[in-house]
């Protein structure tokens, strides 16, 4: 039996993310597999954090991950990517979009910044991308296309089909944002 | 599980899918499942995590009549009374919802239901977003009415649609118990013929001994009630909702709900009974089970549900140390469990010693909410302040930190009304958003009048409920349904259950808030300060005015810090004085408010120039 495979979408309230998992979920739907996905909805459009997972396979039984066994960690600030190092797999990926959201503990002076934080991102995570998707997604002309441009870059490391893919997006993005979605997938899909 | 029958993988390309395959979450599964069972009144009030179930009703709003109720207990009233008339009925609410809505429930399980009616009751094991962890199956026991207990959406929509068919069939309420992990996970459903049974053509026809449990009718209901559960107990035994699924005669696990699932992931060669109707429990399948396994475990998240009842049946359960009551259960907390039972050394999680002193990222008010400048207010004056549920909560925590107590909601109000009369040495308000005013708050104020207090209570009138997602409710002007209806207001309310001093004050007006509270805390009467300014998020409102800050005049004092507003921020230091720090305004974040101009004692903070206002 193929292993189940592991995604946890990281990253602040109002980044798009729930969006970005339930085409990840739709995807693995039409390419038939089991797939489960998880999310707390809590206070997140306060800025608090948002996790959202999705595990893909033949069976699938648990919605929740177990801990340590994430394979693709797909982080959409930095900060948040640390947050959650302990539940990445030994030889799981992390896809980390590099734009920054100050905390409102760091912007108000109530805890300081983490000053080495590229440093630890280096020892956390040896199979990691880094892109600067908001810079992306700017040059696309709409900042609201980082979440297509992280599913697209994490696209490729699934066995699903591309047309699969642009499937579960006409599904799920409504019509009049969908052509501008569709090229901030291309552009993280055709990322090296 | 139906997806393996319908289609299987083909090397990651389009399958053809049937229309009626679904990725659903467990709360959207069961509105599609009140709309497949015909029913037609669904009705709750709002809470996490079951707010979307009425929500996607809302889809079906052509068929099946449907509302935010003012709390659960009204909502729960409703759907008796849409029973009792012959219609499939639902209500839904939070674990905590059916604290209000307990007193019908202990009753409707005596006089029974015409139509079939549905009780979903969404528990939130590890307090994702409620204030106590208690596990409501313990209700269905208490009010000795059958409990099922999905384990994913697919369940959730088959076993709703089960229990409207229980329901009828033993003339019972039917609790359907889903947890965080049930209702908001999502998964494949097959939603087999959708459309709607035909209705069960009852009708009403008046029967007092059936409908009023006076003591000469109560006592028949009584006895009526054990008979029940005695024949549900023979249909538990025998229904597929129990089953058995076979593996190692070495260990047997019992389990049930949400439980399930980590259970087949952490002990995939156990023998497992999955219990789907755990009360009452189907006894004699339970004793068959445990004989045909060496050692017998029982896994549940929460309380000792299972375990206390079938150890009271004398069948022999293992004891185990890795402790499962507290907090939600994962698959890794299983295979902690696992290692145990093996006796096999602990599943470690190495840490990669990176997570230390990352700086926290909690939920703050919006920029611009209005709600800010009452806690700011009420900080100043140093009052204590009996709380509520909602985005107001977070007034609790620093900067604003004016916030005492909270235990439920609408409990401010009595709470405040406590604090006077024992005589507490310090000015005490009450704080309560609108929706939770009027859910439960209107009766402590009229007590508070009645019984001759003198305290004041602040609502929020921000005209939404916002915390849950901003929901319809009786001040908005609309209902679920998207009609338009009449607009309450809270001061009429007020006013009408006898309260004199009553005083409307915008939150945008920082000194009007101030001494509005600070009069009404001196004032001998009862009084209720209505402190309006709509929801930014919920209206979705546009920014008409923005601020920045002049760095010269700006001495870094940080007082407009205090507010807590997420677009202030810390900028560059003062040039001469670089231990000092000047502020600046996130410009993508700044909705215009003007509450830090109006603190900041320099005049640092300027209106920007309208054309540059570009959001
Ligand atoms: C008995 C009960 N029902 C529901 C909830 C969920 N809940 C928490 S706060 C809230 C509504 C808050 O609305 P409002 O009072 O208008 O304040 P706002 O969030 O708009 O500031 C709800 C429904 C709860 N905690 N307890
Ligand atoms: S959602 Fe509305 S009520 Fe809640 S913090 Fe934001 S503006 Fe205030």
């Amino acid at each position: 039996m193929k292993k189940t495979v592991n995604i946890a979408l990281v990253g602040v309230g109002g980044q798009g993310i729930l969006l970005a998992s339930e085409v990840i979920s739709r995807a693995a739907m039409l390419a038939g597999s089991d797939v489960k996905k998880s999310e707390v909805h809590g206070m997140a459009q306060r800025g608090g954090s948002v996790v959202s997972q999705v595990r893909i396979g033949e069976k699938v039984y648990s919605p929740l991950i177990p801990e340590g066994e994430t394979d693709f960690l797909v982080s959409f600030e930095l900060l948040e990517s640390l947050r959650y190092a302990d539940t990445l797999a030994p030889n799981g990926t992390a896809l980390i979009n590099t734009q920054v959201i100050t905390p409102v503990t760091v912007s108000s002076g109530q805890q300081p910044w983490v000053e080495d934080i590229e440093a630890r991102i280096e020892k956390a995570y040896p199979n990691r991308k880094l892109m600067d998707a908001l810079k992306m997604a700017q040059d696309l002309g709409n900042v609201r296309t980082v979440n297509m441009i992280m599913t697209g870059a994490l696209s490729k490391m699934l066995d699903i089909e591309e047309s699969v893919w642009l499937q579960a997006l006409s599904e799920l993005v409504p019509a009049k944002h969908l052509e501008v979605n569709l090229k901030a997938f291309a552009l993280g899909r055709g990322l090296e | 599980m139906t997806v393996e029958k319908t289609h299987r993988r083909v090397s990651g390309a389009i399958l053809n899918m049937s229309e009626n395959m679904k990725f659903l979450s467990g709360n959207e599964a069961i509105a599609h499942a009140a709309y497949k069972a015909g029913c037609k009144v669904a009705a709750a009030y709002p809470g996490t995590p079951s707010t979307e179930i009425l929500e996607n009703v809302a889809r079906f709003k052509d068929h099946i009549y449907c509302e935010w109720s003012v709390n659960e207990k009204v909502a729960m009233e409703v759907v008796i009374g849409a029973s009792l008339a012959g219609t499939r009925a639902l209500t839904a609410m939070k674990h905590v919802g059916l604290n209000v809505a307990a007193d019908p429930l202990m009753t409707v399980s005596y006089t029974g239901v015409n139509g079939g009616l549905v009780i979903v009751s969404a528990d939130d094991p590890g307090m994702h977003s409620s204030q106590n962890e208690q596990d409501n199956r313990f209700y269905a026991r208490f009010a000795k009415v059958p409990l099922l207990e999905p384990s994913d959406s697919q369940e959730a929509y088959d076993m709703t649609i089960q229990a409207f068919t229980i329901s009828e069939e033993f003339n019972t309420p039917v609790i359907v118990r889903m947890t965080t992990r049930t209702s908001h996970a999502s998964g494949i459903v097959d939603l087999g013929d959708f459309t709607p049974l035909p209705s069960n053509g009852r009708i009403y026809t008046k029967d007092i001994t059936k409908t009023v449990p006076v003591p000469a009718f109560a006592r028949g209901m009584r006895v009526r009630v054990e008979e029940r559960i005695n024949a549900l107990r023979e249909y538990a035994n025998s229904s597929r909702l129990n089953r058995i699924e076979k593996g190692s005669s070495e260990i047997g696990i019992i389990t049930s709900g949400i439980t399930y699932q980590y259970v087949k992931e952490a002990f995939p060669e156990a023998s497992v009974l999955k219990l789907g109707l755990t009360n009452p429990l189907p006894r004699d399948l339970i004793r068959r089970f445990s004989e045909s396994v060496e050692r017998l475990y029982i896994i549940e998240e929460l309380d000792l549900f299972l375990d206390e009842q079938i150890r009271a049946m004398g069948i022999k359960v293992e004891d185990y140390e890795t402790q499962l009551n507290i907090g939600e259960l994962s698959p890794f907390r299983l295979k902690q469990l696992r290692a145990e039972i093996y006796g096999e050394p602990a599943p470690d999680l190495p840490s990669k010693g990176v997570g230390e002193g990352l700086p926290a990222r909690p939920p703050v008010l919006c920029a611009g909410c209005g709600h800010r400048s009452v806690f700011r207010a009420l900080n100043k004056l140093g009052a204590t302040v009996t709380g509520d549920i909602g985005c107001y909560s977070l007034g609790t925590f620093k900067p604003l930190d004016a916030m005492d107590t909270i235990i439920c909601m609408g409990a401010s109000v009595g709470n405040a009304f406590g604090f006077e009369k024992a005589g507490h040495n310090n000015k005490t308000a009450a704080v309560i958003g609108d929706s939770t005013f009027f859910h439960s708050g209107i009766t402590g104020l009229l007590n508070i009048v009645y019984n001759k207090g003198i305290s004041t209570v602040i609502v929020l009138d921000n005209r939404i409920t916002a915390m849950t997602g901003h929901q319809q409710n009786p001040g908005t002007g609309q209902t679920l349904m998207g009609e338009e209806t009449k607009e309450i207001s809270i001061e009429q309310v007020a006013r009408g259950v006898g309260v004199d001093r009553v005083r409307v004050v915008d939150c945008y007006d920082m000194d009007e808030v101030e001494t509005a509270i600070k009069e009404e805390l001196d004032a001998p009467e009862p009084s209720v300060i209505v402190a309006k300014r709509p929801c930014i998020l919920g209206y979705k409102l546009r920014v008409t005015r923005q601020f920045e800050v002049d760095f010269d005049t700006c001495k870094g004092c940080r007082i407009c810090l205090k507010l807590g507003c997420p677009a202030i921020e810390l900028g560059d230091a003062d040039p001469e004085k670089p231990k000092i720090r000047k502020v600046k305004i996130n410009p993508v974040l700044c909705f215009g408010c003007s509450m830090c101009q109006q603190v900041c004692t320099f005049g640092a903070i300027k209106d920007k120039v309208l054309e540059e206002v570009s959001r």
